[in-house]
């Protein structure tokens, strides 16, 4: 019961922790991507094209190729919504609220547009095992080997990712200059960072990790049975919640993706509890962001601050 | 003449602030940015629909104004979403809360007008009425005050805390909706309802004459009423100095957290107004869905640069393209709004990027160098 309850959390928290992590990169360089939705939305229909132009054209489907062409597609599409928002918002001076809630409603339609026109339930639930189950233990009955092998290939990828980024920005020269950015970009630009190049890179990057969590939501966790009509925006949300109540650090994510993941399959488990208490769950996650922002600006930790420049614009020429 | 372009690693253009860009240029612009789009929408759903052009435009156009009713209900209601998020946005203070802060006074004109009827079903309508809007306007102002008042004692980040409180009171807002509705649909019927009696439609505002103008007559009381706050009374200015330094309203005297706290009850009783409206004459009955126009709400508010008499005109527009669009989804058959969202998509990326080259000057630099390489010469 207890080992289903963590295998299920960790693999429904793995939607939020790329998207997390994604955002995680963009806040890092002082732009609050409320696209995060969309482009999760966005990314999940660029891997969908690539399943189905590979899938659908091969007689011998190889799974290594159809995953990574697909994590390439995903991470192609995504970036590119990524590319259109750091444009209007980095080049362009624009509002980063409204560019992001724009995407957001642009990603939505999007996806639901094209999977309509792409999804061939038989096709996608027929290959979906190449995502899934990547050490061969789903069926185990140790716990031991059902909590940490019996996850596909993009649950690892996502725990993976965590690690680099958290490598990236404590240990880097790189790092330490993106978050230079995201607390002062006007210092960053005097001490000779370009501040655009960086923005620019790290936007996009983070926004096609962000994308992996609506591809691996598509192909592993809904084993291919959903597209057009999945909700991967309120996972987006959630997301952007994450990215507070893991207090903008990407191993905190993973274990806070955990928990995210267990209050939102929790419902279904406890069946016990009536319907109204059982929707009281799905305010947990929230509530538990909101406590852990009062939190760290009543502390005033210096470590645990979210980006001073978060969700502001950088015109070289202001003061 | 070759030393001198050594020298000057000037970049090709640099771009200055343009504070008071005329009228007429900033009309040309977003025209230029719609015809941009349109092109854009035109070869897209070329390609991807296999429609003419010529006939998306048309439903593009005439699709605001089949029903010109509706119309007016939309962009009034957008509108006065729209003003109840300006003040705060004037002090650089993004409350992304609005759809919250409507559905908990949705959710608070509802349980009045759900149970104070039930409890004495002799009570006058009006009694039940003022209750429902004292219940929304409170329920409201206690969502929008809570984020203020830790940005205002503890600097939290309001952008992030706003937001997060509107899922906190769509899950509070489910609650409720299966506690009352004991069937377990999770939808709650229409509130104080029955065929062929109209008496019994406690909590109900005109519950039989037309609902539009109602909305319309609210928005446009708020619009005056917000154009005066922000541009004659005291307050207003107040507000406009902590948007443009927070340093400088110190220096000066002014109460920073008085004027947040102050500007966001403003907020949240406009909110409550709005949630009083959908309880009481818009939908009678509470669900996740109602209100929803706070996202929106901020592209309206920004693209009419925080002027309430602009925005009449920005949250019509906005309405427009919304319903315009979701008739190109009539028209061709395409079942569902997802066209229509690209396509707004589309029209929001080109308007939000042309206002670049209205609130800049681009300065090209090629010329400069031209001319001082031939005064070296």
């Amino acid at each position: 019961m207890i080992t289903t309850i963590i295998v299920n959390a960790i693999r429904m928290g793995t939607i939020f922790l790329f998207g997390c992590l994604g955002e995680i990169l963009t806040e890092k360089a002082g732009h609050l991507n409320l696209g995060i939705p969309g482009i999760m939305c966005i990314g999940a229909t660029g891997g969908g094209f690539a399943v189905k132009l590979y899938a659908g054209n091969v007689t011998e489907v190889n799974g290594l190729v159809l995953v990574i062409l697909s994590i390439l597609g995903t991470m192609l599409f995504a970036g590119l919504a990524g590319l259109i928002y750091s444009f209007l918002t980095v080049t362009m001076n624009a509002n980063q609220n409204v560019t992001g809630l724009t995407m957001t409603t642009f990603g939505v339609g999007f996806m639901k547009f094209f999977a309509k026109r792409i999804y061939d339930q038989k096709l996608y639930v027929s290959v979906s095992g190449y995502f899934k189950n990547l050490f061969g233990f789903e069926k185990s009955s140790n716990a031991f080997a059902q909590i940490f092998l019996s996850h596909g290939v993009l649950v690892y990828l996502s725990i993976l990712t965590a690690i680099l980024l958290t490598l990236f920005l404590k240990k880097s020269r790189f790092g330490l200059y993106l978050r230079s950015i995201g607390e002062s970009p006007a210092t960053a630009d005097a001490a000779g960072i370009n501040v655009t190049k960086y923005k620019y890179v790290f936007i996009i990057l983070g926004s096609a990790i962000s994308g992996l969590g609506g591809l691996y939501y598509v192909m592993d966790r809904s084993a291919g049975t959903q597209f057009a009509e999945a909700a991967i925006d309120s996972f987006g949300w959630m997301a952007v919640a994450l990215v507070i109540a893991s207090l903008w650090k990407p191993i905190f994510a993973v274990f806070g993706s955990i928990v995210f993941g267990g209050l939102s399959i929790m419902d279904a488990q406890l069946k016990t509890l009536s319907l109204s208490d059982q929707k009281l769950f799905a305010l947990l996650p929230y509530l538990i962001t909101v406590i852990v922002l009062i939190v760290v600006s009543m502390l005033k930790l210096k470590d645990n601050q979210p980006p001073s420049y978060l969700g502001q614009t950088y015109f070289r020429e202001d003061r | 003449m070759t030393d001198i372009k050594k020298k000057s690693h000037e970049p090709l253009f640099h771009v200055s602030k343009n504070d008071a860009a005329p009228v007429s240029k900033s009309i040309t612009i977003r025209i230029i940015a719609i015809a941009v789009a349109l092109v854009i929408i035109g070869i897209l759903s070329f390609v991807l629909i296999k429609e003419n052009p010529i006939e998306i435009f048309k439903a593009l156009f005439t699709g605001a104004f089949i029903d010109v009713g509706t119309l007016i209900q939309n962009t009034s209601l957008l509108l006065m979403f729209g003003l109840a998020v300006v003040p705060a946005f004037k002090m650089k203070y993004w409350n992304m809360g609005a759809n919250g802060q409507v559905l908990v006074g949705c959710l608070a004109s509802i349980a009045c007008m759900k149970f104070i009827p039930a409890a004495n079903p002799e009570i006058d309508n009006n009694i039940v009425i003022l209750c429902m809007l004292a219940a929304g306007i409170a329920a409201s102002v206690i969502w929008a005050i809570i984020p203020a008042l830790f940005k205002a004692f503890f600097n939290t980040n309001e952008t992030l805390f706003t937001l997060m409180m509107n899922y906190i009171a769509v899950a509070v807002v489910n609650y409720f909706v299966f506690v009352w509705d004991k069937s377990g649909s999770g939808t709650l019927k229409t509130v104080n309802f029955s065929f062929g009696s109209p008496t019994f439609r406690k909590g109900w505002l005109f519950p039989d004459s037309d609902k539009y103008i109602i909305t319309l007559v609210v928005a446009v009381v708020m619009t005056l009423f917000t154009a005066i706050y922000m541009r004659y009374s005291k307050h207003g200015f107040e507000v406009c100095v902590v948007g443009e330094s927070v340093n400088t309203a110190k220096y000066v005297g002014i109460n920073v957290k008085k004027v947040i706290v102050r500007t966001l009850v403003l907020s949240g009783i406009f909110c409550g107004i709005i949630g009083f409206l959908y309880a009481s004459c818009l939908s009678h009955t509470v669900n996740a869905d109602v209100g929803g126009k706070g996202f929106t709400a901020i592209l309206v508010a920004w693209l009419a640069g925080f002027d309430p008499l602009v925005m009449v005109i920005t949250s019509f527009f906005v309405v427009f393209i919304n319903t315009g669009a979701e008739n190109v989804s009539n028209v061709f058959h395409l079942n569902s709004n997802d066209y229509a969202n690209i396509v707004v998509g589309i029209i929001f990326f080109c308007i939000i990027g042309c206002e670049f080259f209205i609130r800049y000057k681009v300065h090209f630099n090629g010329k400069k160098l031209k001319s001082a390489a031939k005064e070296a010469e």
